[in-house]
């Protein structure tokens, strides 16, 4: 409940797990696009760190994280779908 | 509907393919038949288009059936298996779960993790890359259907012994110690909710992924191929790399390994050099060495593995090609 409170203040926290590779950079851009175009409020970070990256259980890259919560893994989402899971 | 009506256009092409060509060179350029270059260049205006509508389709439901099987679920499949039964059914999956090589490290770690024994791992790590799709169709398309089913045979003899091999040496300290000390979150993501459409979708973007990558390499694969075709005499290659010479498969897998070129390359240069008279026990070992083992993907696993398990890694599996090599020379030879 207070988590759910304090995320009006906050901003969205999105995360994009990668070690690097072409599929990861390509994940990164759409995202910010998608940010940028629909004025979403969030903060993105890339995580190349494959330590940081198998905190999130994740056995295949590239993936997208948001709020600390793995929403797509192994594969790069349109654009539309990626909307969908920021707006949701 | 689109899909169908694509498909009866892919069949439509695709049969007609070959008279297409020869009324084109014979008919409308009126080249003369039977000189080196009408003969090339109806080899690449027909191999071409074959390999790439070929590409295309199979990509495309290989994208569809790569949507049922995630590394999540290969990982579970292979928990508490025993070394044996793990090793063949880590190479069989190697072949469907989706891999590139820049998840590699990733995947190992999320192996190992959970108990998954060491050589169970690398037997996926082997038969990932080297049976691919991209492989398997390009071998069909120039080779037909005997040298692709030896191709992926012997490749998963290879990674089922060569992954059990390893996992008989006992060599889980050879593994750098960070890997162990890893606090992975165990709280699965759970699958994703995939609809069908979603599963078409992942079959288009798959080929869009995939044929838009490797297309480039087919045309000039199949181009060095053709110009070969035509102008280098007949059993040009057999005094070099031919049967008789004993190193050409051991020297064949050392100029493969540093190669790094994907299957799309390689296997049209590959068809060539088997038409001019090498053997193909040797040509086999040799895109087995080009596509199975890459140097970047040693760089990575570095990563994770101490050096004195990658060597032992390369040695198993170039060992196993060796062996295959060997055996294709001495009871097949030509094709």
């Amino acid at each position: 409940m207070t988590r759910k409170l304090f995320k009006i203040f906050l901003d969205m926290e999105i995360k994009i797990l990668g070690p690097g590779c072409s599929k990861c950079n390509s994940l990164d851009k759409i995202t910010r696009e998608v940010v940028e175009k629909n004025d979403i409020n969030a903060t993105i970070v890339k995580v190349d760190d494959i330590m940081e990256i198998m905190k999130y259980g994740v056995m295949s890259t590239p993936a997208l994280v948001v709020d600390e919560k793995v929403v797509v893994k192994g594969r790069i989402p349109s654009k539309e779908e990626i909307l969908q899971l920021l707006t949701k | 509907m689109i899909p169908v009506f694509l498909l009866g256009c892919w069949i439509l092409l695709y049969f007609n393919l070959d008279s297409a060509v020869n009324i084109l060179i014979d008919n409308i350029l009126i080249l003369s038949p039977g000189s080196h270059f009408t003969e090339a260049l109806r080899f690449f205006l027909f191999e071409v288009p074959k390999i790439l509508l070929l590409l295309v389709l199979i990509i495309f439901v290989v994208g569809i059936i790569r949507s049922f099987f995630t590394a999540e679920r290969t990982r579970r499949a292979l928990e508490g298996k025993s070394l044996f039964t793990g090793n063949v059914l880590a190479s069989l999956l190697g072949v469907v779960t989706p891999f590139c090589s820049c998840s590699a490290v990733p995947l190992f770690l999320g192996f190992v993790e959970s108990g998954i024994p060491l050589g169970v791992t690398f037997s996926f790590l082997i038969a990932a890359p080297m049976i691919n799709e991209v492989a398997v169709i390009l071998l069909f398309g120039l080779f037909g259907w005997k040298v692709t089913a030896i191709y992926v045979g012997t490749g998963l003899v290879i990674a089922i012994t060569a992954g059990w091999v390893i996992g008989k040496f006992k060599l889980e300290k050879h593994i750098e110690s960070w890997v162990f000390e890893i606090k992975a979150s165990h709280v699965e993501a759970g699958d994703e909710k995939i609809r069908f459409s979603d599963r078409i979708r992942s079959g288009y973007l798959a080929v869009q992924e995939i044929v838009g990558k490797v297309w480039i390499y087919v045309v000039i694969g199949i181009a060095v191929g053709a110009a070969a075709h035509g102008y280098i005499p007949e059993n040009f290659m057999a005094s070099l790399m031919g049967k008789s010479t004993w190193y050409s498969v051991p020297l064949s897998i050392l100029i493969g390994i540093p190669l790094y070129s994907n299957a799309a390359g390689i296997i049209p240069i590959v068809s060539v050099l088997i038409e001019k008279g090498v053997p193909l026990g040797t040509a086999l070992a040799f895109m087995m060495a080009v596509i199975g083992l890459s140097l970047p993907e040693m760089i990575i696993l570095r990563k994770v593995l101490k050096m004195r398990l990658i060597f032992v890694f390369l040695g198993v599996v170039a060992g196993g090609i060796v062996i295959v090599g060997y055996i294709f020379n001495l009871f097949l030879g030509q094709v």
